[in-house]
């Protein structure tokens, strides 16, 4: 490490040691979003972890820094997985079923950044609809 | 890289000697194990204040709390938590009075009234990782103050934000730097002090664990502030793993070009130094904190001239507490309007308490001033411990006083403290049960000023330890109603006539326990009774003739033979012989045997 010669250098430092710590200072926020990805036996073996990662680094490039990635177990859907849900504060949680990358990445871009559903993809709105 | 998961062990001294240590490193290898490494990150952090339910695993972004997690507990965590996403339902904090787990700390009472600013990072960041620190706005404060304000515009915030010294004394900080400012010297130094001798007090150390950063880039505020280049920190020998953190995050802050010459291309140069202190609780008063610097005897001297005149080496010399400077950065980043809107009129942000004694979340809690000692002893506190009768709380340690229940609600800050004979002290808060005497008590603090008082004057040398002789007579049931006379008069005057603080303060729990629980020392000297049952010369074992069925297990116990009885037939002691040793309290299976 070089010694920080201004201000404006030490700035610079903060913006790149700030995207790891993001995770923490979000998930104290109460106003954060949470996309939870099932993350069981089932979910892990249908690409779950990759599409997780998906969108971290989606978030990350798109410098959204509101939103918690967390995983859960098993959803009990298990041959729609990957499975993730979006939760906005004070809204019903939205499922989306089989997210792939691609998926993964229209969620960020669509759902999360212009706030439209991808009506193509809901598995369903809320949970006790499917058990009919 | 960027991580997916964090989890956070405590790594403050309490939690550590509850193998922390051990359980972060078992943590990493079951991460390694599952192949995780890239994507879960396991780090140490400061003490999150609930010591009582240490070691404490915080996973983040779940916001997840685990207590009382063991090394053994890491496998499940990981292979549960961290690979399958399903909570561990067992290390989730239960909450006592509503019996449910709980897995967010938001959720807990204890941390519901709380308001961290001066811990704002213990328990959040790595304080071994300067960039950590960096993240948190860490250094944002002094790079403000070195480019965009003049040495008094700092000063003016520092008065305006109302800020006052953690320390004990509670005198204005701002006011405290302005008198350095006056002084023309080539030479000034800022002083950190981190003796911390309160012995039930660890705010300061487990700042220092848990962000030393903010000291250190406080302490540099304050030298650009009043013209310092140079400061000390004070810290007490038997604090390792402070000194450790402060080490390192010295060597890192130098490294980083954030102390050391030129600091962010501005010209202006700070360093810093460790001296370390035997831990004597004199050595915690300023004057005599100098001079054990200076590498004199650590005994006070008198004031004037104020440390801000002439304090090291002759120079003007700004001494300031851990947790005070650990509030500086954030005042600066957040404003001065921002930090007097928290708290009471006259005493503005929060305050640490370190809570102990007879209750059942030990632990550090930080509040607002004003926040009354009902909300702190019930709610964030849990009440007292086994369901007993809550008797005082002793505030502001050796130097402070007891507070009894009709004072609970009343909002605390240094003024009000003063006003019912205790004071804020350093935030030391022991609580006392129905089963705590107060002369006791008193006499237990008597015990640690006269082993601390320096011997330089005599009203606190000779006049506390006779305080001590009086209270031990009246403990061993030889005293008389005028000792209670004597030891307000003698207190009195040791109050007014001591050198320092610590004599001047030295009679406080005596005399504070004299007037708010009188009738417990009438009782000692009236009547040989000591009602906690504490005091073991005037206890007497008796058995109850209803309820002894003559088992003769007490009998058999007593070392000196005292109780006679034939077997299934009533016992009794014989007072004149029995030693009050208890052996046969202990013994008797049937409750037949009171002590009183
Ligand atoms: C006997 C005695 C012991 C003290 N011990 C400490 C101590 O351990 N830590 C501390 O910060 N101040 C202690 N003080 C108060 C200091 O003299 C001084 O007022 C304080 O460090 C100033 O910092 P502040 O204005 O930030 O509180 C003690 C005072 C006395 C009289
Ligand atoms: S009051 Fe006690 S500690 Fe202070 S100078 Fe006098 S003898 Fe020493
Ligand atoms: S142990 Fe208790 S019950 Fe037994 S003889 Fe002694 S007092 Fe009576
Ligand atoms: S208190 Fe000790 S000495 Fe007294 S009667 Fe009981 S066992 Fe014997």
């Amino acid at each position: 490490m070089s010694k920080i010669k201004s201000l404006d250098e030490l700035k610079k430092i903060r913006e790149s040691a700030e995207k790891s710590f993001n995770l923490r200072a979000t998930s104290e926020d109460d106003d954060r979003v949470v996309l939870r990805v099932g993350m069981a036996t089932c979910g892990i073996a249908s690409g779950a972890r990759e599409t997780m990662n998906t969108l971290i680094n989606e978030l990350s490039k798109e410098n959204i820094t509101n939103v918690s990635v967390t995983q859960t177990g098993c959803m009990g859907y298990c041959e729609e997985e990957p499975i993730v849900e979006v939760i906005f504060p004070d809204k019903p949680s939205v499922v989306y079923a089989h997210v792939d990358e691609a998926r993964a990445k229209e969620i960020v871009q669509k759902h999360l950044k212009e706030g439209i559903l991808l009506e193509n993809a809901i598995m369903n709105k809320s949970f006790d609809r499917v058990k009919e | 890289m960027s991580y997916s998961m964090h989890l956070l062990v405590c790594g403050g001294t309490g939690c550590q000697a509850s193998e922390s240590a051990k359980l972060l490193e078992n943590l990493r290898e079951q991460i390694k194990a599952n192949g995780m490494e890239d994507q879960v990150q396991a780090l140490v952090t400061g003490c999150f204040g609930f010591c009582e339910k240490g070691p404490i695993v915080k996973v983040y972004p779940d916001n997840v709390f685990y207590v009382q997690v063991t090394p053994e507990d890491a496998k499940e965590i990981v292979e549960e938590h961290v690979v399958k996403g399903r909570r561990v339902e067992r290390l989730l904090y239960e909450e006592p009075t509503l019996e449910v787990k709980l897995a967010e700390h938001k959720q807990m009472p204890f941390y519901k009234k709380q308001y961290r600013i001066a811990l704002r990072n213990c328990g959040f960041i790595d304080p071994e990782n300067i960039e950590e620190y960096i993240a948190s706005d860490g250094y944002m404060a002094l790079g403000k103050v070195l480019t965009e304000m003049k040495p008094m515009d700092v000063v003016n915030e520092m008065k305006k934000s109302g800020l006052r010294g953690r320390g004990g004394g509670g005198f204005p900080t701002g006011m405290k730097w302005e008198f350095a400012t006056k002084y023309d010297s080539d030479v000034k130094y800022i002083v950190c002090n981190a003796d911390e001798g309160d012995p039930g007090a660890f705010m300061d150390r487990s700042i220092l664990e848990g962000d030393p950063h903010s000291v250190l880039e406080a302490m540099a505020i304050a030298g650009y502030a009043i013209g310092a280049n140079h400061g000390f920190i004070y810290i007490r020998a038997e604090y390792p793993l402070a000194i450790a953190r402060l080490k390192i995050a010295m060597d890192q802050a130098m490294e980083y070009g954030l102390l050391g010459e030129n600091i962010l291309g501005t010209g202006f140069g700070f360093t810093i130094e460790l001296k370390y202190g035997a831990g004597a609780f004199v050595c915690g008063e300023e004057t005599a904190l100098i001079h054990s610097i200076e590498g004199e005897r650590g005994e006070p001297t008198t004031k004037p001239p104020f440390p801000a005149e002439s304090g090291i080496w002759g120079k003007p010399t700004v001494v300031n507490n851990v947790e005070t400077l650990a509030n500086i950065p954030i005042i600066i980043t957040k404003g001065a309007d921002w930090f007097s809107s928290i708290g009471s009129e006259k005493s503005k942000g929060t305050k640490v308490f370190a809570l102990a004694g007879k209750i059942n979340n030990v632990g550090l809690v930080e509040v607002p001033m004003g926040t009354t000692l009902r909300e702190i002893i019930f709610e964030i506190g849990g009440g007292i411990k086994n369901g007993k009768k809550f008797k005082a709380v002793q505030t502001g340690g050796p130097s402070g006083g007891c507070i009894t229940e009709e004072n609970l609600d009343i909002p605390i800050d240094y003024e009000s403290l003063t006003a019912i004979g205790s004071m804020m002290g350093s935030g030391g808060m022991i609580v006392l049960d129905e089963d705590d005497c107060m002369v006791n008590i008193a006499k237990f603090y008597l015990e640690f000023t006269v082993e601390e008082s320096c011997g330089k004057c005599t009203p606190c040398r000779i006049g506390n330890k006779r305080l001590h002789e009086i209270l031990t007579k009246i403990t061993e049931g030889k005293g008389t109603p005028e000792d209670l006379v004597n030891l307000n008069e003698l207190g009195k005057i040791i109050k007014d006539t001591s050198l320092c603080g610590l004599g001047q303060t030295a009679p406080n729990p005596v005399l504070s326990t004299l007037k708010y629980f009188r009738d417990e020392y009438e009782a000692h000297v009236n009547e040989g009774k000591c009602i906690a049952g504490v005091c073991q010369a005037m206890l007497q074992y008796t058995i109850l003739e209803e309820k002894c069925i003559g088992c003769t297990a007490c009998a058999k116990v007593c070392p000196v033979n005292c109780i006679a009885g034939e077997p299934k037939g009533v016992h009794v002691i014989d007072q004149s012989r029995c030693i009050k040793c208890g052996a046969c309290y202990d013994r008797c299976k049937f409750d037949a045997i009171i002590k009183k």
